[in-house]
């Protein structure tokens, strides 16, 4: 890196005191934060997606997500025309390394990255006996690993499968939106990540949040908008054929 | 009166009863956190404890904050929207402590490839080759500059410290 | 990845709910439907089931004992389950599951037993030796009063009692059937057909287990087994049966006629995975030939040696048909993806904590409970005061 002495002698303790703002407490004690300020959701552009798998194994990295478990996934969907009804759908080892080659130009081919919907009226929180998960005033879907029981309820409710039991741990385990992230003023790891745009976080409270301006300005769906959960997951250009 | 004596025994089986749910309030008391109910049904300091979590991707923000240099390159290339950690990595160790914490340089064959190996899979706009015919196994920064990758920018070293 | 036919989410590729969450429903249905039959006699003055009163009784409380044992041997966290009683979430069904179970325990069975029995614990406590002493002393709550008075009044109450237990039974059980019939995730439980089903089928199973108890000790004691008794029981079994059957089949037609987006995957999952628990056990061996069998007995003069091998052919079959039907709905239930594109496998473990040994064990240990009950506080008339039930 080429940076003279003079300039390293400036840059070094800005960049340190940014980052020190950036690592800085918790939601309520971080005077920056205010929970009540913010309502979060995703924008998720499947035109953009390339398949990559980066959010994949972004999200594996910042939240020490277990092998063979999946707190976000790609799928890579398959519309032949004799049957548009019944996709094929492939997501090995969830998208992490990709996806191998897929053939045929004139096909008709797409990925769908998929995580937790952040629900505004989820169906998993209703069905926690104990209130171990739960959305958080800021509309994040979050367990409390300390008080869950690992009975496993509220994954059988999820209707877009995005909940686990972790496997060391026995307790649910999903996708936090990054929660420790986002509350310190940064983006998602999986967003992070994404070298094309496809995904990006969105406020649905603040009005001048490019993302938010998106959302109004475009169509946009929810996966399986019938079982009415309030789905934040918001998706541009989403197929009928996805499940 | 008599009534009482001979349901005494009853009276009995409902003490049990009422001395159970005593106890079971007091211990209540004890044992719920205190901060259960906060907010909702839960423990509302679990959200303190959930972002207490600390990161792994520094950000780009943090990135640029120093790499100034690498900032100028990009922002009129085509990976100008690429952040830095989605092709260096996790990266929030080096940005806490960048003397002594030194990223590894990614390795290209496998990086680039994963992207712009193309696939009909893949948005038909996307800038993407099939690897082996493409450039006859040289590797790609011997054409392409990564922080600035269009054939048409100056051949320069891609800076960073090496 | 091995086991998976077509596509799963990632994350449903393992089944969360194992043998142990379909043996919880299968133990509880037999309490409730123990104590239904007990009912019979306390409440509809059914005097026919009298011989099998105090076994039913004793049957439910073996049962209750060992119902909690699946759930928390299933817990990630089992230690953490009083949770369930310090902040149970009122939206959720399984957060009942504590007051209901301590409830049903408390103030339905054990008040219930206690009361019918008082006047021979009293007795017991003064005429037994050493440690039994003391646990009937302590049965009695200190009170001697074994008076006519005192034991009218304990005949009055136990029958209040055993009516608020009925739909205390029904909510035991039915709030298992609505922990499944509530979620709309899953269209394979997702009904409000699923708590009526629970608890009919659980009637049946519980009235078949304390009529093939009562076969099996009466046999065991060397003793004659009261046929009216067995023939009344055996037709109540046959009129519920028959309506369980009813509200499965109508589930059934309604699902086929209905053709939803999951009916295609789960019709076949059906003809495929399950075919063998749910056509073949379930529906075939389990119900159909029970109902034959039955309806056969009730039409047909039979000997009393053909009517017995009936009662217990119709009874093992009805048992295994209901273990089936739990299966069917929890691992069914977790077979297919929710993306209707694909199968997954469920891979019972032998030894583990939710293996297949600890499921068999499970399912021993309330007989083993049931004896320890029946020698502390024998059912059988002629060790108690009470006058023997008229034969007819």
């Amino acid at each position: 890196m080429k940076i003279s002495r003079r300039q390293m002698l400036i840059l070094l303790p800005a960049a340190a005191v940014a980052w020190e703002s950036v690592l800085a407490g918790t939601p309520e004690e971080s005077p920056n934060y205010k929970m009540s300020e913010h309502w979060w959701g995703m924008l998720i552009d499947i035109s953009k997606c390339i398949g990559c798998g980066n959010c994949v194994r972004a999200c594996q990295i910042e939240n020490d997500v277990p092998d063979g478990y999946f707190r976000t996934w790609v799928e890579r969907y398959h519309v032949s025309d004799e049957n548009m009804t019944r996709p094929e759908v492939i997501s090995p080892d969830g998208g992490k390394e990709g996806f191998p080659v897929a053939q045929g130009d004139e096909e008709k081919y797409f990925f769908v990255p998929k995580m937790c919907n952040h629900c505004a009226d989820s169906p998993c929180t209703q069905v926690c006996p104990v209130g171990a998960t739960f959305i958080s005033p800021d509309g994040v879907v979050l367990v409390d690993q300390s008080y869950c029981l690992g009975c496993a309820y509220c994954v059988q409710a999820c209707p877009y499968g995005c909940r686990y039991i972790h496997p060391q741990k026995e307790v649910a385990d999903k996708c936090t939106l990054c929660y420790h992230r986002i509350t310190k003023g940064l983006t998602t790891a999986c967003c992070e990540a994404c070298p094309t745009g496809a995904r990006q976080l969105a406020d649905l409270k603040d009005p001048k949040d490019p993302i938010h301006e998106f959302l109004k300005t475009h169509s946009v769906q929810v996966l399986k908008p019938q079982m009415a959960t309030g789905s934040k997951a918001f998706y541009n250009d989403l197929d009928g054929s996805v499940r | 009166m008599s009534t009482f004596k001979d349901a005494g025994h009853l009276f009995r089986f409902a003490g049990l009863f009422v001395l159970a749910f005593l106890v079971f309030l007091v211990v209540r008391h004890f044992v719920v956190p205190k901060s259960f109910g906060q907010y909702g049904h839960y423990r509302g300091a679990s959200m303190g404890e959930i972002a207490a979590r600390p990161v792994q991707f520094a950000g780009h923000e943090a990135c640029e904050a120093c790499h100034t240099d690498v900032v100028e390159k990009k922002k009129n290339g085509k990976h100008a929207q690429v952040n830095c950690e989605a092709c260096h990595g996790a990266l929030a160790k080096h940005a806490d402590d960048p003397s002594t914490v030194k990223p590894t340089l990614p390795d290209t064959a496998v990086l680039c490839a994963r992207c712009h190996t193309a696939s009909a899979a893949k948005p038909k706009g996307f800038p993407q080759v099939v690897p082996a015919e493409h450039s006859n196994g040289l590797p790609c920064e011997s054409c392409h500059q990564p922080h600035s990758p269009g054939m048409d920018a100056p051949k320069a070293d891609a800076g960073g410290t090496k | 990845m091995s086991g998976v036919e077509g596509y799963m989410y990632p994350n449903e590729i393992t089944l969360y709910w194992s043998v142990l969450i379909v043996l919880y429903p299968y133990i509880t249905g037999l309490v409730a439907g123990a104590f239904i039959l007990a009912s019979l006699e306390r409440v509809f003055r059914v005097e026919a089931v009298a011989p099998t009163y105090r076994l039913a009784l004793l049957t439910a409380l073996a049962f209750l004992l060992v119902a909690p044992l699946p759930l928390v041997l299933h817990l990630g966290h089992p230690f953490r389950s009083p949770e369930m009683y310090f902040t149970p979430h009122s939206t959720s069904a399984m957060a009942m599951f504590g007051y209901v179970y301590l409830w049903y325990l408390m103030a339905v069975l054990v008040l219930e037993i206690w009361l019918d029995y008082r006047r021979e614990i009293v007795l017991l406590s003064q005429s037994s030796k050493g440690l039994l002493r003391l646990v009937y002393r302590v049965m009695t709550l200190g009170s001697s009063n074994i008076s006519e008075r005192s034991l009218a009044i304990d005949d009055r109450v136990g029958w209040i009692v055993t009516l608020v237990g009925i739909p205390s039974a029904f909510l035991l059980h039915g709030y298992v059937g609505f922990i499944f019939g509530s979620i709309k995730a899953n269209p394979w439980w997702s009904s409000p057909l699923m708590p009526v089903v629970f608890i009919f089928s659980a009637m049946v199973s519980g009235i078949a287990g304390v009529m093939l108890l009562y076969m099996a000790l009466t046999r065991l004691r060397k003793q004659t087994i009261d046929m009216h008794c067995v023939d009344t029981i055996a037709m109540y079994m046959f009129y519920i049966f028959i309506i369980d059957f009813s509200l499965e089949m109508l589930d059934l037609i309604h699902r086929i006629y209905e053709a939803d987006e999951s009916f295609r995957s789960l019709d076949f999952m059906v003809h495929t995975k399950l075919y063998f628990s749910q056509i073949v056990v379930q529906i075939l061996l389990g119900t159909v030939t029970p109902l034959i069998l039955l309806f056969l007995t009730q039409v047909v003069k039979f000997p009393e040696m053909v009517r017995k091998r009936i009662y217990v052919t119709s009874g093992c079959l009805a048992l295994i048909g209901i273990f089936a039907m739990r299966w069917n709905v929890v691992i069914g239930g977790q077979l297919f993806s929710k993306s209707f594109l694909g199968y997954t496998t469920y891979k019972m473990s032998l030894v583990t904590r939710e293996g297949l040994l600890v499921a068999i064990a499970l399912t021993l240990l309330p007989l083993f409970f049931l004896w320890v009950l029946v020698k502390l506080l024998p059912p059988w008339p002629e060790k108690s005061a009470q006058t023997p039930a008229a034969a007819d």
